[in-house]
């Protein structure tokens, strides 16, 4: 039995027609570094072993798009004190129950120390714990870009609607275009001291993200960057239609933004899902992205309006300063100047296990993708 | 990032709510940000137990249609020569 | 049973009735659950000789024993229940050294407050089981552990069998150009358990595929005696197998994509919930090793048997100094199967 619209778009001989097309235009003279901003990219092209199928000119570079892997050590242990010292019943996504932070603790560590951490499918559903438990405070740790983000919102306009007294948010929403101007601006730096800046001639764009704010924000970007942006979609053949979609751009000395995935993504997004973000979040000044440091203008924080459902507001939470590893790599790893392999922690102190940088955090991580997918790229031909 | 699948509406269950089907399973999820227009036998593209957005089906079949034709196009001369 | 001694004063209430502390003190409440509960259902010569130690003959060959822990939320799931599936595990895991399983022990770890009809589903599923399995239940215990200090019920079993001789299955055993071989469909059990979790639930027809597979093993063993592995590929699915025979037996690993079959719901689960089939639990599959040139006999063995029926040659071991399991994927790349941390939770991104 086939999965519409997934598994037709996993075929192999249209794989094979792709990758005869991007082994024949592209250029041998020169090389193509492409990078893919998000995860759920990466993970394709590990997960399928989307690098076999191109030529060897064409390599791609991981970037930061894992909203788990972003998040400040901090902000995660301000999760951990909701659970262990204020006795809320904290629901959060399964993907951030294992990270660690401060001194290793993780959300599970503390589960089993007995604090109350539940895993939720959806925002809703931790609405509907807090409904089910009205003598219970019930914390919804938000994580996610702008795919995640409106999901939140919703969850936040119920409960004032229903005027909720045991329902909280803890906010960590962050702007998927901030964080590609920043990583364009620490490239920029890095110039300026003389270093590698960035080794990217090429964007695959967010799939879901984008099908919330649309293709339009990466116009500007593209054009004052000089660099083609192609939006796609997060199966295999989606990638490889992208990657050929920038090998053209290039060749043709084209910087434009090309929407790959038109069956879910338009110009101007999902305009519904923007006002319910608009109605419920603001912009902060700034906000920590392990890995790439503070960026202004790049995370959302809960409107005045909705104070009384912001867990910060309603929390005393210290906000404990966690510095990146010295030995991290990543700031370099994403943008492209580096592989995981050049860090000098890569397999040894640093694995999925015992993850010190932002890379490792989650398996969309480059370096833990590396890790899990990529590593016998390196250490043995490939049989048969 | 934002593990996100198309799944076929099979049924609305009221209150904004309703029942989708991916290989077989059914879940339940929230049409809160998609149009009123959904209805059942759409596919949507499901995240966090949200329909985010509709997945149109000729944009599918064109897309499709360009991974097969990508071969064609440039066959005439193999890799094109040096600018 | 001894008809003739005094019954109880009242029978056990198995509509409404709850486990309490006294159910496992070791006075007549207790003798009372245990015989009304677990004796009537369980019944065999074994038991019936009423020592707390049973005592059994022994037959020529080798015998083997393993014993396995039982934990599960929810305790009922579609295709099965704890009761069964502890059944089953143990006897698959007697059954994974060539063995012919004879006889389990069963201990219990009941939580005060658990409804005794719940408990009665449980022990009749484990005695449908073991009838079915063909193995008698010689021995037991059961402790009530306070309110809030348990899930339940836990239940321990231990199995022990006999493996005929010429016999010699092993983890270390996979030879470079061994083919592997997988009984069926991955992750039926593992989805079929998280439709029902709390906070996930979504509808499926799927249910577990908990089954006990020492008849499968030993049409399996009597067609190709020279079996070098049996794995059960529960938790962890059938990634952990190759990574653990990968490293006990020294060699690379090799699956096709194409070859491993997964039922459409566990695909669909899988997609939504952001889960890889490989590494869901199985509590019916395994995976056997065997020189390639048995491969199509023991094939077809397989897929004669019931539990076997959508039995594939899924891959070749390699000489691989690095050990690395890896899979050509469908799609036409490689990617190496690495072990996970701990459970695979449902995720996000
Ligand atoms: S291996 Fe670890 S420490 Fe090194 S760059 Fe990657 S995430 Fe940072």
């Amino acid at each position: 039995m086939t999965v519409r619209y997934i598994d037709e778009f996993r075929d192999r001989k249209l794989a094979e027609t792709l990758s005869r097309a991007i082994h024949a235009e592209a250029d041998s003279g020169r090389s193509y570094r492409l990078m893919e901003f998000c995860g759920g990219h990466t993970h394709a092209i590990f997960r399928y072993g989307i690098l076999d199928l191109l030529p060897a000119n064409v390599t791609m570079v991981h970037g930061p798009g894992c909203p788990v892997c972003v998040l400040p050590i901090g902000r995660l242990d301000q999760a951990i004190q909701l659970a262990r010292d204020h006795g809320v019943m904290l629901c959060t996504y399964g993907d951030l129950l294992r990270v660690p932070g401060v001194e290793r603790a993780t959300l599970l560590k503390a589960r089993a120390g007995g604090a109350d951490v539940r895993m939720v499918y959806s925002s809703l559903d931790a609405l509907a714990l807090a409904r089910a438990h009205p003598d219970r405070q019930v914390v919804f740790f938000a994580i996610g870009f702008e795919t995640t983000t409106p999901a939140t919102a919703v969850a936040l306009l119920q409960a004032k609607a229903e005027r909720f007294r045991n329902f909280t948010v803890h906010c960590n929403h962050v702007l998927t275009p901030a964080a590609i101007s920043g990583l364009l601006a620490s490239a920029r730096e890095a110039e300026t001291r003389g270093e590698p800046g960035l080794a990217v001639d090429g964007f695959v764009g967010p799939a879901h993200v984008s099908a919330v704010i649309g293709s339009r924000p990466f116009e500007r970007f593209a054009a004052e960057h000089a660099t083609p942006v192609v939006i796609a979609g997060f199966e295999p053949l989606d990638v490889m239609q992208a990657i050929l979609m920038l090998v053209r751009q290039l060749n043709d000395g084209r910087a434009e933004v090309e929407n790959e995935y038109t069956r879910v993504v338009c110009r101007d997004g999902n305009r519904k899902a923007q006002a319910l973000m608009d109605q419920v979040f603001q912009l902060r000044p700034s906000f920590d992205w392990r890995g790439l440091g503070a960026l202004p203008a790049s995370a959302l924080g809960i409107r005045d309006d909705f104070a009384d459902f912001d867990a910060e507001k309603r929390f005393t939470l210290s906000a404990p300063d966690v510095a990146d590893s010295k030995a991290c790599a990543c700031a370099s790893i994403l943008r492209g100047v580096k592989k995981p392999t050049d860090c000098r922690i890569f397999a040894t102190a640093c694995t999925p296990d015992t993850p010190i940088g932002a890379c490792m955090v989650s398996s969309e991580g480059a370096c833990a993708a590396y890790y899990t997918y990529g590593r016998y790229r390196d250490a043995a031909p490939v049989a048969g | 990032m934002c593990l996100a699948i198309p799944a076929r509406i099979v049924a609305m269950s009221g209150e904004g709510m309703a029942q989708v089907e991916v290989g077989g399973i059914v879940k339940e999820v929230s049409l809160a940000l998609v149009d009123d227009e959904v209805t059942i036998g759409d596919y949507v593209i499901v995240h966090v137990g949200f329909a985010l957005s509709r997945l149109d089906p000729e944009e599918a079949e064109e897309t499709l249609q360009l991974f097969a034709e990508a071969g064609a196009l440039p066959a005439a001369g193999g890799p094109e020569p040096l600018q | 049973m001894d008809l003739g001694r005094k019954a109880f004063p009242r029978a056990l209430d198995l509509k409404s009735g709850r486990i309490e502390l006294g159910h496992g003190a070791g006075g007549r409440t207790m003798t009372q659950l245990i015989e009304e509960l677990f004796e009537s259902r369980f019944a065999n010569p074994f038991l019936a000789q009423r020592h707390d130690a049973a005592s059994f003959p022994v037959t020529d060959g080798r015998m083997v024993v393993s014993t396995d822990g039982f934990v599960i939320s929810p305790l009922f799931f579609p295709g099965g229940d704890i009761g069964s599936l502890a059944v089953h595990g143990t006897v698959n895991d007697v059954a994974m050294a060539g063995a012919r399983p004879l006889y389990l022990t069963c201990g219990m770890i009941l939580e005060e407050g658990f409804p005794l009809a719940d408990l009665a589903r449980i022990c009749a599923s484990m005695a449908d089981a073991a009838a079915a399995a063909g193995v008698c239940i010689v021995a037991g215990d059961t402790k009530v552990v306070e309110r809030g200090k348990g899930d339940g019920v836990f239940i321990t079993t231990t199995g022990i069998g006999i493996v005929p001789d010429g016999v010699a299955i092993a983890a270390d055993r996979a030879r470079p150009g061994d083919a592997v071989l997988l009984s069926g469909t991955l992750g039926d059990h593992g989805v079929a358990v998280l439709s029902r979790r709390e906070g996930l639930s979504f509808a499926t027809d799927l249910v577990s595929d908990s089954a006990p597979l020492h008849t499968l093993v030993a049409d399996m063993v009597a067609a190709v005696p020279d079996i070098h592995v049996l794995r059960d590929a529960t938790r962890g699915g059938f990634a952990a197998v190759l990574n653990e025979i990968a490293r006990e037996s020294g060699v690379g690993i090799t699956v096709r994509e194409d070859a491993i079959p997964v039922a459409a719901a566990v695909r669909g689960a899988c997609e939504l919930l952001g889960l890889d089939p490989l590494y869901v639990a199985n509590e019916g599959k395994l995976v056997a090793f065997c020189p390639a040139s048995d491969a199509e006999r023991l094939l077809a063995v397989m897929q004669a048997h019931p539990l076997g029926r959508e039995s594939a040659i899924v891959g070749t071991c390699t000489d691989d100094p690095h050990r690395f399991v890896q899979m050509q994927t469908s799609f036409g790349g490689n990617r190496i199967i690495d072990w996970i941390a701990g459970e695979q939770l449902p995720r996000i991104c």
